[in-house]
């Protein structure tokens, strides 16, 4: 056997690539952030430094505020849609029966597509003049002149991508609490019918306070994943009415590339992994708490 | 409601049967119900899906019609034509594609396969750190990193690089495959590990021999979600690749949704690319539906 000292380096060793890895990029890339948004640094000219300059802009930089702000009404209307419609599909289809089976697939099946695939292909179905929800809308009678969905009202804009991302994601969530209902010991919810409880008893009582940690799970997810949003405002809206459908990441990547603003791209792009950082410490926390 | 109700009485014994374990008053009211709304569901998901389809075979005029047709009125394959041709040509950026999702692949399993035997099976000091540190990219999100990435990657000519996005994509990945593996790996029956060790492996036979194969399943979630994210990736795309000729399925498509020919958006050649796009990641999806739903399971368990 192969014990003591020459197990400890031997795992070193099996350890090292990953860890050189890490340590190159996203460690070093994570400092150099931190650097970077100490700087004033456009690519022509060289970085100086200005201390804490570039996060007091952002601050007062109303751009900052319209991204943050949209992103978290997107975030705010998205996040129950896909629990609370999840949970449901859930319900509905963690059966046994080959129908309910068969559903589930189907319901995940735009999960495996790429964002911004599924962002272009509903580009096309909102778009005013060749798009089929237009077209539909018109036949079936319930709007008279084509409805521009995309890039000139920012309210519209929003719940036309947020139809198409449950569309894309609404599955994910599901799968998930299918997981974790079906991990209910079937004695409890047998005992629950023995006690004469009801469907929806039965849901509110047993099955949703004892999935609860996986409902707070995926919350977290929904939650990060949608303050990252980013591929289908740049393929859907390009951040138009007047940049008021960029979000967060839209507006680092804004003044990162195109405006080669790199120190504040920086800056911006640290206050954006804080946020991330606070609200998964919040989540974990309540998680934590709900578990005990 | 009512219409359910009226169908109370006709249960048939196979859907009672199955209802049993749910059973309550009227399983077979119930299961209609359910049954339809199931119908339903799957019908509104897939519609977007096949619109795209059908509107990829429409002929050029057709697709580009105002007000658009529901059904193609003649099957034509103009639109594959044209993206087959479209600016550096469609095998260009399906290479570029498949090559990144190959090497991701590549890099993920040679870094994450090691780490995770190790964490799994080795005393490693400060073994919770190490840990850690490899999993920080759950907490750090990639979008962020991405500038400083690549002001590196140009001096050092991985921009413009199917290794060079292959590398983002890797770091994007690493923290579910390290976890993943570590669990599979640590769920191996140590008697299979000793009875090795017995039979004079080292510990790299032993990875070999006895953990790879014990842990195949894993491996293969792992490739699996490393293909279909560095398939479908975006903004790591975006920002790393500025010519043409490199870029991914996505930013191509991306570009030509702007692009102007006849006159406007080609939304057939759009389709057409959206088609194709699609089609790997469904069937991949389709035929290892099993990995990937217990990858989802393990990965999201934490």
């Amino acid at each position: 056997m192969y014990r003591g000292w020459r197990r400890r380096w031997l795992g070193l060793l099996y350890l090292s690539p990953a860890l050189l890895f890490v340590f190159a990029f996203t460690v070093w890339p994570l400092l150099q952030m931190a650097w970077m948004s100490l700087h004033n640094w456009s690519l022509i000219s060289p970085p100086t430094w200005v201390g804490l300059d570039n996060y007091t802009r952002a601050l007062h930089d109303r751009q900052f505020w319209v991204s943050f702000g949209f992103t978290l009404k997107y975030t705010l209307i998205i996040t129950p849609i896909l629990i609370i419609g999840g949970y449901l599909l859930a319900l509905l289809t963690s059966g046994g029966s080959r129908l309910r089976r068969v559903t589930r697939t189907v319901l995940f099946t735009p999960v495996v597509i790429g964002l911004g695939v599924s962002s272009l292909l509903w580009y096309w179905l909102f778009s005013t003049d060749f798009g089929l929800v237009n077209a539909a809308l018109r036949d079936l009678g319930v709007i008279a002149e084509p409805i521009v969905w995309l890039g000139v009202d920012a309210d519209r804009s929003n719940l036309a991508i947020i139809a198409s991302v449950v569309w894309k994601v609404i599955g994910f969530g599901m799968v998930l609490f299918i997981g974790a209902i079906q991990a209910i010991p079937t004695e409890v919810t047998e005992a629950s019918v023995v006690d004469g409880a009801g469907f929806w008893q039965r849901v509110t009582r047993i099955i949703l306070p004892l999935t609860l940690r996986t409902v707070l799970l995926v919350t977290l997810l929904s939650v990060v994943g949608s303050l990252l949003a980013f591929d289908q405002f740049y393929i859907m809206t390009a951040g138009q009415p007047q940049n008021q459908t960029s979000t967060s990441v839209f507006f680092v990547y804004l003044n990162s590339f195109p405006y080669l603003k790199l120190g504040y791209g920086a800056a911006l792009s640290m206050i954006l992994a804080l946020t991330i950082l606070a609200f998964t410490v919040v989540q974990l926390l309540l998680t934590r708490r709900s578990h005990a | 409601m009512s219409q359910a109700t009226k169908t109370a009485g006709v249960v048939p014994g196979r859907a009672a049967a199955r209802a049993g374990r749910l059973r309550r008053r009227g399983p077979g009211r119930r299961g209609y119900l359910v049954g339809a709304l199931c119908v339903a569901l799957c019908t509104v998901m897939l519609l977007p899906l096949l619109a795209s389809v059908l509107a990829s075979v429409k002929p050029t005029e057709e697709a580009a019609a105002t007000p658009p047709t529901y059904l193609p009125h003649a099957v034509s394959l103009d639109s594959y034509e044209r993206l087959w041709h479209y600016q550096q040509g469609l095998l260009t950026y399906l290479f570029n594609s498949f090559g990144t999702a190959m090497l991701t692949i590549a890099f993920t399993l040679l870094l994450t396969v090691p780490a995770a035997y190790a964490l799994a099976r080795f005393r490693v000091p400060a073994k919770e750190f190490v840990f850690v540190i490899l999993l920080l990219a759950l907490i750090v999100p990639y979008q962020a990193l991405l500038t400083p990435m690549f002001l590196t990657f140009a001096k050092v000519g991985l921009t413009n690089s199917l290794v060079g996005l292959a590398i983002v994509h890797t770091a994007i990945q690493l923290p579910f495959s390290v976890y993943v593996l570590r669990n599979s790996f640590a769920a191996v029956p140590r008697e299979l590990e000793e009875a090795a060790v017995v039979d004079g492996a080292n510990s790299y036979q032993a990875l070999r021999k006895v953990f790879l194969p014990a842990a195949f399943p894993a491996v293969v979630t792992v490739a699996l979600f490393a293909f279909i994210m560095s398939w479908n990736e975006f903004l790591g795309a975006l920002v790393m690749m500025s010519k043409g000729s490199k870029f991914t399925l996505p930013l191509v498509l991306a570009a030509a949704r702007t692009e102007t020919s006849l006159g406007g958006t080609d939304w057939g050649m759009l389709q057409a690319g959206i088609t194709i796009s699609i089609v790997p990641c469904v069937a991949v999806y389709l035929l290892l539906q099993r990995y990937y739903v217990s990858g989802l399971m393990s990965g999201a368990v934490k």
